[in-house]
């Protein structure tokens, strides 16, 4: 399946727009991705493995965190992760 | 160096007068270049934060990924960001700058000062990673017409 890969994190990725990899789940995907491009590990993911906070990713238009199965739901080779950091801010503390 | 024509400018300082008092957002497409961002095209988004829209923003994932799949479509990067002050400084504030996370991208922001488009500043972020990203400032050239005269601006000075 293809992974779309964000303008800041494609240096991580030998600056490839996407990534394609195998995969059954949406946590295989990921794996994959991580497994072959080991430096984006530490910018996806905190110190014990868990997403971080400012870092949406979605499969197809649906951001995994609010999937049933999550990390399980399985996949197909015609589905699109794409990973978007979030984008937000604001003129006061 | 951040680049972008006299007609995104002037699009996205109107962008932050329409919205006023609260705080406008959006997206600034084109390719990145050794000198810096070229902006392309300039995509209006929607801010989410609706509780307190007079001094924060939030643009949906969900809205980035359109916008994302458009730049592809157009042969362009998402380059940069761009969102309102209302009656504060066009400087970055610590909120601006926790929530920032795209590294290599140009936020720019321009003060809204009594409904009235006042400055308009470019800061890139620059690093790694969480813990060393910083903002520098960034100058913001101009292009005025089509004859490729460009105007340099100073900043603070729009």
């Amino acid at each position: 399946m293809k992974i779309n890969i964000p303008t800041p994190l494609r240096a991580y990725t030998g600056g490839q727009q996407t990534v394609t990899v195998p995969g059954a789940t949406v946590g295989e995907a990921l794996e994959q991705l991580t497994g072959a491009h080991s430096e984006l590990r530490q910018h996806l993911y905190t110190g014990d493995g868990k997403l971080r906070s400012f870092v949406n990713i979605y499969l197809n238009d649906d951001d995994i965190r609010y999937l049933p199965e999550k990390d399980a739901t399985p996949t197909e080779e015609s589905d699109e992760l794409t990973i978007i950091p979030s984008i937000a801010g604001g003129c006061l503390l | 160096m951040l680049k972008l024509s006299f007609a995104d400018y002037q699009a996205l300082r109107a962008h932050g007068v329409e919205t006023y008092p609260h705080e406008c957002c959006g997206v600034l497409l084109g390719n990145a270049a050794p000198d810096g961002n070229r902006v392309r095209k300039i995509v209006r988004a929607g801010n989410t934060r609706t509780d307190r829209a007079h001094d924060r923003y939030n643009i949906a994932p969900e809205e980035l990924i359109r916008v994302q799949r458009q730049a592809r479509g157009l042969g362009f990067d998402i380059v940069g960001f761009y969102h309102s002050h209302p009656d504060h400084p066009a400087q970055w504030s610590k909120t601006d700058f926790d929530e920032a996370h795209w590294v290599g991208c140009s936020y720019v922001i321009t003060s809204i000062e009594q409904g009235k488009a006042v400055i308009t500043n470019s800061f890139l972020l620059t690093g790694t990673s969480e813990e060393d990203k910083q903002f520098i400032d960034e100058p913001v050239e101009v292009e005025v017409g089509e004859s490729g005269i460009e105007l340099q601006q100073e900043r603070g000075q729009a």
